[in-house]
């Protein structure tokens, strides 16, 4: 096979896949009664990429520390903490691009937190992650004195929605989303950065060897994805209008798997965000349609554990053939 | 009544995909003989092996085991019907104690429980089969040295009863003193009636220790014979299909100027005292036994390593923490002994992984161009003559000569003007050591300074200006080249040098 077919196939797989599942809920999902279809329309694809947005800004950080050979568990808490600060900030009076900025910050905040600990420490990104896990969910019901934080209003309730519901618009938070994704798709491709990541979650020795400054990197890896985690807390706030210290609890699996589905590799060293963002995709889609066939939640909670497992088990088999 | 053949291999043939690994291979190995089987990387050594152990299925050709057919299934069943193999790469679960490692998969269980008598027995006679009948059999398996590990997982092996015993590149980790252990349990494994196929690098091993050879050469087997009295030169052209003359190559270099100095350093547990002096277009040689501290000295050089006490000066370079980064800056290079785990990222291009150490200056404003990167790849590639499809393929696609290449290459690319060199030639080809003497020698006659870690004595001799060697953490006596000997370095390296060698 040629290189480039190869590398088609290897960023197709996900494609492929999303293609599929959109497929077979076009044809499964019954049509109106006028005959329109209901699940493959414009207004339901909106829908679908409204619903990806948190999901995927969360994955664009979750692929830096996927590639770096980390894991992070603490992005539900952290998406429920800088949700409720948002939401204390709008209280307070705060306009819409001051919340945004410290929303961002208190994100980077806690991902600076957990590179801070994980690479001063020398510990495990699992564990440190698990503890920030509680600590930030904690936090963010201490804040919230363990209740809701409602706000009279704020511009910021109407980034995930358009102004006419109907119209073929998309919310700001989707073209925020893209947008990113091709900006952290440049950073990882195209600069040193990007380079020195793969570098680390491929051979951390190597990294070492070679004069990258591994306990620096990781840090900043950690603030920036938290960065992401931060803005993902942001669309979380404007989808649901509260900050709600109870929301997000499991996200991070989510994310974990968009980015798996998406190719990366939890050993470090693989991932694209395209793919993470297909990945992303995948999971909104198979959420969407199975609400559309009027599947219970509990059957689409199986059948998406059952297509990680494919996912990744295809992938396997593709990468293995690969290397014969 | 035993065969006067125990295994023989006929027409075997081995295809992946398009890569015909093996084209017609014929091998026969009689009993209580030590087999040598030779060859570059790429030949098909390593295929042949997995062939005869079970690994994969030959797509032609027979093989015999004492005269009756053998297609063993998979690596379980070539173990039961008695052919065993050792790999490079010791497969130990260095938690468990030496006497579970032995009978890891075959205790002996009365009920369903261990019989811990029974059990230590037997790995005991499988140890005494060896000559280590003393090893402590209660010892976490981590906690032994390497060649005491080989040892615990050749004893694995005996357990089973083998009739053939595969051993793979089993001295590549392993010093002088070593080896020669591990050639007199290979002796006694002989006289036992074992057959033992032993695969290496090191010509002047297999001389030494087999009493056939076999030799592969793309896939084919181009020679066999009887070896004592073969001729080594002949083999080296069986081999590589050339004739590998000078291969230590005597380029004339001039030694400047004092670019590097080690005063007293130390680091614990390995390294106590090391003080030496390099100089500019220098090659400066370390050899020892394993654990005598030469790689704790370069890599405490490098700033991989904290030292505990002691200075390390280099000429026009500001003193200071040493930090990998900052030892870059100053132009030195280090070659790591461990290739896969620390010198290169296995999953990642061979542009990114050559030059990893100068990124930044690939390009502006934190972005890497790749246009220039890949043509800084395809210079090297060219130069150091690697093969592989371009500089955007994976480097843990290439062999491990080609590996090595390019794990120099950054060295070369960055540029270093101090190469520190561990074990720069272990476990790779002919031709490509050749090809690395030759870089190194050149590299001196431009006035670069090299330091070499090397187990592999010939070749400190023949390369080396100075050689110092190492024992038991200390720096015991450095000379210039021509006043070393391999009996005098081994003397050295294991403390039973008398005055004279002093």
């Amino acid at each position: 096979m040629k290189p480039a077919l190869k590398k088609l196939l290897a960023q197709g797989g996900p494609f492929l896949g999303l293609i599929l599942v959109v497929a077979l809920f076009a044809v499964a999902v019954p049509r109106d009664e006028t005959g329109r279809q209901i699940f493959f329309a414009y207004g339901n694809f909106k829908i679908i990429f409204t619903q990806t947005v948190i999901v995927a800004i969360g994955a664009l950080g979750m692929t830096m520390i996927i590639v770096s050979g980390g894991i992070d568990l603490s992005v539900g808490s952290a998406v429920a903490l800088t949700s409720v600060v948002g939401a204390l900030l709008i209280q307070h009076g705060w306009g819409p691009v001051a919340v945004l900025l410290a929303v961002v910050a208190a994100g980077g905040v806690i991902g600076l937190v957990n590179g801070a600990a994980i690479a001063g420490l020398r510990m495990t990104p699992f564990i440190i992650t698990l503890g920030t896990l509680g600590i930030a969910r904690g936090a963010a019901k201490w804040l919230a004195d363990d209740q809701t934080v409602n706000y009279d209003g704020s511009p910021i309730n109407r980034w995930m929605t358009t102004a006419n519901p109907f119209s073929h618009a998309l919310p700001a938070g989707v073209w925020v989303a893209l947008a990113l994704a091709g900006l952290t798709a440049v950073l990882m491709r195209g600069t040193v950065l990007g380079r020195h990541i793969f570098a680390l979650g491929s051979n951390e020795a190597t990294a070492r060897l070679c004069g990258i400054a591994t306990t620096r990197l990781k840090v900043l890896i950690y603030a920036l994805a938290g960065c992401f985690f931060g803005l993902a807390g942001l669309f979380q706030l404007s989808r649901l209008r509260q900050g709600d210290p109870t929301v997000a609890v499991g996200l991070e699996l989510d994310i974990i798997a968009a980015v798996i589905i998406g190719g990366a590799s939890l050993n470090g060293g693989v991932g694209t965000v395209l793919g993470s963002m297909i990945g992303a995709l995948i999971m909104a889609v198979l959420r969407n349609g199975s609400q559309q066939m009027g599947w219970p939640t509990y059957f689409q909670e199986i059948i998406i554990g059952l297509v990680i497992i494919v996912a990744v088990f295809l992938d396997r088999l593709r990468q293995g053939r690969r290397a014969a | 009544m035993t065969p006067a053949v125990r295994l023989r291999l006929t027409g075997i043939r081995k295809s992946f995909g398009a890569t015909r690994a093996l084209k017609d291979v014929s091998l026969a190995v009689a009993p209580g003989e030590v087999h040598a089987l030779i060859g570059e990387n790429g030949a098909g050594k390593s295929t042949l092996m997995k062939v005869l152990s079970g690994a994969h299925a030959a797509d032609a050709g027979t093989m015999e085991l004492g005269g009756r057919p053998y297609q063993p299934a998979d690596p379980h069943d070539a173990r039961r019907k008695g052919v065993a193999m050792i790999y490079q790469e010791l497969n130990l679960a260095l938690h468990l104690t030496a006497q579970e490692n032995i009978l890891l998969g075959a205790e002996s269980a009365r009920l369903g429980f261990v019989d811990r008598r029974a059990s230590r027995d037997r790995a005991r006679s499988a140890l005494a089969q060896l000559g280590h009948a003393g090893l402590d059999l209660d010892r976490p398996a981590g906690t032994f040295s390497i060649a005491e590990q080989q040892i615990i997982e050749i004893a694995r092996a005996l357990l089973m009863q083998p009739q053939v015993l595969i051993m793979d590149e089993p001295t590549s980790s392993l010093t002088q003193a070593d080896t020669e252990q591990l050639f007199s349990a290979i002796g006694r494994l002989r006289t036992q009636g074992v057959s033992v196929i032993y695969i290496s690098h090191f010509l002047e091993e297999c001389r030494r220790i087999a009493d056939r050879y076999t030799v592969l050469k793309d896939g084919e087997t181009v020679g066999a014979g009887a070896m004592p009295g073969a001729d080594l030169g002949h083999i080296v052209t069986l081999m590589t299909g050339r004739e590998v003359k000078d291969l230590y190559p005597a380029a004339a270099h001039a030694l400047g100027g004092i670019v590097l100095e080690v005063k007293a350093a130390a680091r614990a547990p390995r390294l106590r005292r090391a003080t030496l002096q390099v100089r500019a277009g220098e090659i400066f040689g370390l050899a020892g036994l394993i654990g005598a501290g030469r790689t704790d000295l370069l890599r405490t050089v490098f700033g991989l390593d904290d030292l505990d006490a002691g200075e390390i000066c280099l000429v026009g370079a500001p003193a200071g923490r040493a930090t990998p980064r900052r030892r870059w800056q100053q132009g030195v290079g280090f070659l790591s002994e461990n290739r896969k785990e620390e010198g290169l990222m296995l999953n990642q291009s061979i542009a990114d992984n050559l030059t990893l150490t100068k990124m930044a200056s690939l390009g502006r404003f934190g972005f890497v161009r790749r246009r220039r990167q890949q043509a800084v790849a395809a210079h090297w590639l060219g130069e150091l003559r690697v093969r592989c499809r371009d500089g955007a393929q994976a480097v843990g696609e290439l062999s491990g000569g080609n590996q090595q290449k390019v794990a120099l290459a950054r060295l070369l690319e960055h540029p270093a003007r101090i190469f520190l060199l561990d074990e720069p030639t272990r476990g790779i080809d002919v031709g490509s050591k050749a090809q690395i003497y030759q870089l190194v020698s050149r590299l001196a006659a431009a006035g670069k300074t090299v330091v070499i870690v090397s187990s592999y004595l010939p070749e400190l001799l023949g390369l080396c200006d100075t050689i110092g060697v190492m024992c038991r953490g200390e720096l015991a006596a450095v000379r210039p080249g021509a006043a070393w000997t391999e009996a005098g370095i081994i003397r050295v390296a294991t403390g039973t040098a008398g005055p004279a060698d002093r």
